[in-house]
């Protein structure tokens, strides 16, 4: 590609070099740029996913592999409640997502497609909520939550991620929301859909990467969460992964190789979310910050 | 302000759900005053904010003002109402007016912990915003393997932050950690990352650099893609060099989506709170303490916790951010932007 491209220069004679158009030095600039620079960004993970693979006693050599073993992982999983761990972690951030999704996708699009009282105010709140350290809230929130009896529920931490993520998202799913036609909204309305109706049927499945952004942000701030989720939960069999890791650390000091291989296997149900919702990420961010 | 404000709209949008039901049953509203007509064209958008304002009012609204109130109060573990056995014992803090707000902004404690909150929220800003802008502006471009690049760039933000922090505290360890070993190959003594304070900074903004770079790019790199391709076809047409190009159509192009995530990423790294709390507990000493940690020390690992203190650090946070974001709008404003 960028053979022809040259070629299309050197023909035309520009002395100035058009876009998508560069000489090999450059190309060998931008690649190596973007070598290192997507080693640094992979290596740390990667790193920890081959420390998990060796046995314990070799964690902390420089060697990429020594005696592959995935005795790390099936003594995490024997000696630690990890799959109910696992399981409480999917079933919070699971809620947290479709609920979020939802609740922000309606407030988005009341606040792109109506005019009311009340608009510009929660706007300005949701910005806000952005601002209140989450450091402080914990004890009022759970003196509320005691109150309400969530405490060691999943609702009452699913509730509480949403007012974490609900916010970012309904910024961004009204900006989404701001690039869809209204004649679309119009269009519906003359075939005798009720606003709901509308909304539903016409605006939700054209809404899908700002959809998928939203998910992916809701689904990664619940499942990484480690402030409320060890505030709120107590017992081994209500915690979730983040607590529950925390706990870990704290037991078993600096084990390396155990620790390795429990954030390996937390990392994986995120990256899958990741990688279903990256093709969007680019075209759904944008809207949404674009017009936010 | 944000609370009265969501109130009344909870208020609006709890009468509203009555008012759209006699609605469906197609009965004409009787009596039209200004709140009922208001009623009737709203309610279908009040009812469908109605559930975040709902919760975002009590879960949010609630501790606000409760926190509000405990930094005009001496609370503290001592004398806060709590159950010790059967015995109920009631709370015994009094109300102390400004007196915590007067001690923190005289002590240096907050000044000190706000300087350097304010150096790693500004660092952590502008070296992200320049390498998302800069690795945004290669992504754009056509360049072999460009989706496998994204893939790799984006990483940092799909693996969960205490996951993360994780392994940067296993590369930074000063014994056995790999930078250390690395560096000792090479002959060079090993670095104490997060045990002598002016390092224990440069790590953890690097950490924070690390987890932050891909939002931005990822916001970036959907703004350029929505600036026409004609701008640069002109561009190009009337002989502008790449610089050129770059800085009177990409900049100018990019300013909506960059005001925004400059903005909220101003908000989120002055609160970011994981990224410090995992990796150095505030240390060493409190060397990479910020406001938000600070804060967080106050109330959890302390003795006696101290609640008003604590409450008073949270709503200056929240005043200086509020400030921040009004000075930024009005600035925006006055240079002719519809923010």
């Amino acid at each position: 590609m960028t053979t022809t491209a040259d070629t299309r220069a050197r023909q035309a004679g520009a002395k100035v070099r058009l876009r998508g158009d560069r000489s090999p030095l450059a190309s060998v600039a931008l690649h190596l740029t973007l070598i290192v620079t997507s080693v640094i960004a992979v290596f740390p993970v990667l790193w920890v996913l081959l420390t998990s693979l060796k046995p314990a006693k070799y964690a902390t050599t420089t060697d990429f592999f020594r005696e592959t073993t995935f005795v790390n992982y099936t003594n995490l999983i024997r000696d630690t409640e990890f799959l109910t761990w696992f399981a409480n972690s999917a079933i919070i951030a699971g809620l947290s997502t479709v609920i979020g999704v939802f609740v922000a996708a309606t407030t988005g699009y009341a606040v792109s497609r109506f005019r009311f009282p009340g608009k510009r105010g929660l706007m300005w709140t949701l910005l806000i909520t952005q601002m209140f350290p989450v450091a402080v809230l914990i004890v009022p929130i759970y003196n509320i939550m005691a109150s309400l009896g969530l405490l060691n529920q999943p609702a009452g931490l699913v509730i509480t991620y949403l007012t974490i993520s609900v916010p970012f998202c309904a910024w961004m799913m009204k900006g989404f929301f701001d690039t869809i036609p209204r004649e679309i909204d119009e269009s519906g309305e003359v075939d005798g859909l009720t606003p709901f109706g509308t909304f539903w049927r016409l605006i939700l499945p054209l809404a899908k990467p700002g959809l998928a952004v939203t998910a992916f942000y809701s689904f990664i701030t619940a499942w990484g969460e480690v402030a409320y989720a060890s505030a709120f939960l107590v017992g081994d069999e209500n915690l979730t992964l983040a607590g529950g890791l925390q706990k870990f650390v704290n037991q078993y000091g600096a084990q390396w190789g155990p620790m390795t291989a429990a954030s390996v296997l937390i990392a994986i149900p995120a990256a899958l979310v990741f990688l279903f919702a990256q093709k969007h990420l680019v075209t759904g961010m944008s809207a949404g910050a674009v017009k936010g | 302000m944000a609370v009265h404000t969501s109130q009344s709209v909870v208020k609006a949008a709890g009468d509203d759900v009555a008012r759209g039901r006699s609605r469906g049953t197609g009965t004409p509203p009787p009596a039209p005053g200004r709140i009922r007509r208001g009623l009737s064209t709203h309610w279908y958008a009040w009812t469908m904010v109605a559930p975040v304002v709902l919760v975002i009012s009590v879960i949010i609204g609630y501790p606000l003002l409760r926190g509000i109130y405990l930094s005009m109060t001496d609370a503290n573990e001592r004398n806060v109402a709590r159950t010790i056995g059967v015995n109920e014992l009631p709370a015994t803090y009094e109300f102390v007016g400004a007196d915590n707000y007067i001690d923190a902004l005289t002590g240096s404690q907050f000044l000190g912990t706000l300087g350097w909150t304010l150096v790693w929220t500004v660092s952590c800003v502008s070296i992200t915003f320049v390498l998302g802008m800069a690795l945004a502006n290669i992504l754009n471009r056509r360049i072999a393997g460009r989706s496998a690049y994204r893939m790799a760039l984006i990483l940092p933000w799909a693996i969960p932050g205490f996951v993360s922090v994780f392994a940067w505290r296993f590369l930074y360890n000063e014994e056995r950690g790999l930078l250390n070993t690395v560096l000792g190959g090479i002959g060079i003594d090993g670095i104490p990352w997060l045990n002598d304070p002016t390092w224990a900074k440069f790590a953890v903004i690097a950490v924070n650099v690390w987890l932050g770079v891909p939002f931005m790019m990822v916001a970036l790199l959907g703004g350029l893609q929505s600036i026409p391709s004609e701008q640069y076809e002109a561009a190009e047409m009337d002989g502008a060099t790449a610089w050129q190009r770059f800085r009177h159509i990409t900049l100018p192009g990019l300013r909506p989506v960059s005001t925004t995530v400059i903005l909220l990423s101003t908000i989120w790294t002055f609160n970011m709170f994981p990224v410090i709390f995992l990796l150095t507990r505030g240390g060493p000493g409190e060397a990479t303490q910020i406001l938000v940690t600070q804060a967080y020390k106050f109330s959890f690992e302390i003795s006696p916790r101290d609640f008003a203190q604590s409450s008073t650090w949270g709503v200056l946070i929240l005043v200086l951010l509020m400030l921040f974001a009004v000075v930024y709008r009005r600035v925006l404003r006055s240079q002719g932007d519809n923010w």
